[in-house]
């Protein structure tokens, strides 16, 4: 996917003006975010259990090398075969030469957002390869042209309405159809390419390493019928998925699905043990693997980003994030929106152009609260934040009358006697532009605050002049 | 989030670290909390050397600007003794969580940052936590008619872990109904230099914040920290609103003055 994220701005701007998507994403918040807190607090030793999550995945990612070639020996002796793509060109490369070698005319995806950072189905209709999103939330935007919109729901900002007109201009049924009828017609439209297809790619929810399990979790089935139908199943997986046991799996199906959904276990979790064996009737004659590095090892380099490798994109943080619920999904301009995707899609794909979205942050810490590995999200905005000041200068991208700010800042506290003058003397250069001690326009950079809000003017006498009055004076 | 140890012993004496916020918009918050120490028979010491936490530069970038305000910072309350008090969770946080990031190769630093960051409390943590839960009611029997609503700003309850402690000194106080708000929790979109460099978000954030808390029918918003009471202030300002923003120490200092005691309670 071509980033965008130096959009963000603009994004936001047009996002808050567009009133369906306002009304959509308060969904966010009473559906997902709510069900989730209900699940956590329904749910014995929720913290406890978000702590073991995060232990594992720590783990597993300081071993990250170790399990990576435990789960690839097991694949391979499982039948399986598994590339390792340094980018998503890499990958695409890959699965394109593959589809042309065994003559895949159409190919059913299921959800994965690694495949969206390679923009996989668009890349495939390119060459003439029909492709087609099973999931159904995918289906909508695959329709729309669009990107996801949230890591799980990737549809979640289009209305119903919008829905059953897009559906009735592919299939001519109603566009008064209920949401239940436009399931149903989205069940047969996708039936119809289930049965022809060649070739199927999915997701990789978590990678087990001691057996070379595939695990998918989905709730409409979709997974499951991708990896039964078509004769070659590829799975696409971030190099970061990987859990090293079956037991380990447990915990983190738990916290994963608790987090996302707020239900205790998803419809389906289908785990995929390589292709089709002599005895067995369903399944792909043949199962490849490809894991995605696709800039995560920029995220394991660096001490203070690698905890975003911990992230199991169960989207909790999108739905708590008081940020995202105005600013939607596309605004962050790459594929993943959101808290995480401030930190992950800047450093994967460009810090430097995508320099807004680590301070596109509050620091309200609403993201970090609900995680269920317990990423601090906040702490690694703010090192990227100091990475666009202070960072290599291929990185750094600040104005230089900022700069200079900062350094008159700095200037005015480190003395109090400075400090106090400093007070002072806004105070008497404000005074005449004030009314009853507030400002209501200011020049820039501060016309952003009184844009909506009043700015208070210094006092003519800061509390510390009070404190000194007080004591000479004795008393209240 | 961490939250302080509480401390057995009743401290006599006690540090104010104001804030530069208090200290340059809002005085009278800073008044407040020493009026209410002062009726709990502490005395309040204020380092004159005081400035600011080195928050704002920490936030947006630049530590090294950071670091040498709060290097200002340690020098002035590390030749100091005894709890140090601040009424904002912000600074509060800045002082216990983030002078350890901004100092972790520093050792010799860190050894101040400890020392120091051990003695810090926010305003109702210490009142709560190390006065004990009824020593307010008990000495002062806080009292004031009047309807509120409470914000839970960001970094005093997700930072420093104080979440219960305002919620229950405001309950202690008699004649104040507190009126629940819809998403009490989330941001007000403040944010520091966030309410200027992404302006419209934070507005947006804000507008929500203020028709939640307008809802209750409450005739103020308490909250805890300067930041956002001033940005929720100067949105209602805007607005032509008559709702106020107080900070709990305010109302605190209200409801135990002489003079409100002296008229049941009136404010």
């Amino acid at each position: 996917m071509i980033p965008t994220t130096d959009r963000f701005k603009k994004g936001a701007k047009e996002t808050l003006a567009d009133p369906v998507i306002q009304m959509s994403m308060e969904a966010v918040y009473t559906g997902f975010h709510t069900n989730r807190q209900s699940a956590a607090a329904a749910t014995e030793a929720w913290d406890e259990q978000r702590d073991r999550g995060r232990a594992i995945k720590e783990h597993t990612i300081e071993n990250l090398d170790y399990y990576l070639e435990m789960l690839t020996d097991k694949i391979d002796a499982n039948g399986g075969n598994v590339f390792f793509a340094e980018d998503s060109a890499e990958a695409t490369e890959y699965i394109l030469n593959l589809a042309r070698d065994r003559d895949v005319k159409t190919v059913i995806k299921s959800k994965s957002m690694v495949s969206e950072e390679m923009s996989l189905a668009h890349e495939m209709e390119a060459v003439g390869i029909e492709a087609v999103e099973t999931d159904l939330g995918e289906y909508i935007i695959q329709l729309a042209g669009e990107a996801p919109y949230h890591i799980i729901a990737p549809a979640i900002h289009k209305s119903q309405e919008q829905v059953a007109e897009m559906f009735s201009e592919v299939t001519g049924t109603d566009p008064g159809q209920t949401p239940e009828e436009l399931t149903t017609t989205a069940r047969e439209m996708l039936r119809e390419t289930f049965q022809r297809a060649d070739m199927s790619v999915t997701g990789v929810n978590f990678a087990v390493a001691e057996s070379g399990s595939i695990v998918l979790v989905t709730n409409e089935g979709n997974g499951r019928m991708c990896t039964s139908i078509p004769r070659v199943h590829v799975a696409v997986m971030g190099m970061e998925k990987i859990v090293p046991s079956m037991q380990d799996l447990g915990m983190m199906l738990r916290i994963l699905i608790r987090s996302a959904t707020g239900q205790r276990i998803s419809s389906y979790v289908t785990m995929i043990n390589g292709p089709r064996r002599d005895e067995e009737e369903d399944g792909p004659e043949e199962f490849h693997l490809v894991i995605v590095d696709n800039g995560r090892m920029k995220l394991l380099a660096d001490p203070k980003l690698r905890e975003a490798l911990y992230c199991l994109r169960c989207g909790a943080c999108l739905n708590a994030c008081p940020v995202y619920r105005k600013v939607g999904g596309h605004s962050y301009g790459w594929v993943y929106p959101g808290p995480i995707g401030a930190v992950v899609s800047p450093v994967m794909s460009g810090l430097k152009q995508g320099k807004d979205l680590p301070f596109a942050s509050s620091l309200c810490g609403a993201c970090r609260e609900v995680c269920p590995v317990r990423i601090d999200i906040p702490n690694m905005l703010l090192h990227l934040r100091q990475q666009v000041v202070e960072g290599p200068p291929e990185e750094r991208s600040v104005g230089r009358i900022e700069r200079l700010g900062w350094k008159a800042w700095r200037f005015g506290n480190m003395k109090s006697s400075r400090f106090r003058r400093g007070g002072k003397m806004a105070n008497l250069l404000g005074r005449p532009f004030a009314r009853k001690g507030m400002f209501r326009r200011l020049p820039p950079p501060l016309s952003g605050w009184t844009r909506s809000r009043d700015l208070p003017i210094t006092a003519s006498s800061p509390f510390r002049d009070r404190f000194k009055k007080r004591k000479s004076g004795g008393g209240e | 989030m961490t939250e302080q140890p509480a401390k057995t012993a009743r401290p006599e004496r006690v540090q104010l670290f104001v804030t530069c916020l208090v200290d340059q918009f809002r005085p009278e918050v800073g008044e407040s909390v020493v009026n209410v120490l002062e009726r709990l028979g502490i005395e309040v010491d204020f380092p004159e050397g005081q400035t600011c936490c080195g928050q704002p530069a920490f936030n947006s970038g630049f530590r090294s600007e950071a670091s040498d305000v709060a290097r200002h910072f340690l020098d002035v309350f590390d030749a100091t003794e005894g709890p140090i008090i601040v009424p904002s969770g912000s600074c509060g946080a800045m002082v216990r969580n983030f002078y350890g990031e901004m100092f972790e190769d520093d050792p010799a630093e860190m050894e101040r940052v400890r020392r120091v960051s051990e003695r810090i409390y926010e305003f109702t943590e210490f009142l709560v936590d190390v006065l004990g839960q009824d020593d307010l009611v008990s000495k002062l029997g806080p009292q004031l008619n009047d309807t509120a609503t409470y914000h839970q700003c960001c970094h005093l309850e997700r930072e420093l872990g104080v979440d219960h402690q305002p919620v229950e000194l405001l309950a202690q106080v008699e004649g104040l109904e507190m009126l629940p708000m819809y998403r009490p929790e989330v941001c007000c979109g403040f944010g520091g230099t966030f309410a200027v460099k992404f302006s419209d978000v934070s507005t947006a954030m804000l507008d929500e914040k203020l028709d939640n808390a307008a809802a209750t029918g409450a005739s103020m918003i308490v909250a805890g920290d300067t930041g956002c009471i001033m940005h929720m202030a100067g949105g209602l300002r805007r607005r032509g609103s008559d709702l106020q923003v107080r900070h709990i120490a305010e109302i605190l200092d209200e409801a135990t003055s002489p003079t409100n005691h002296a008229t049941g309670g009136q404010a």
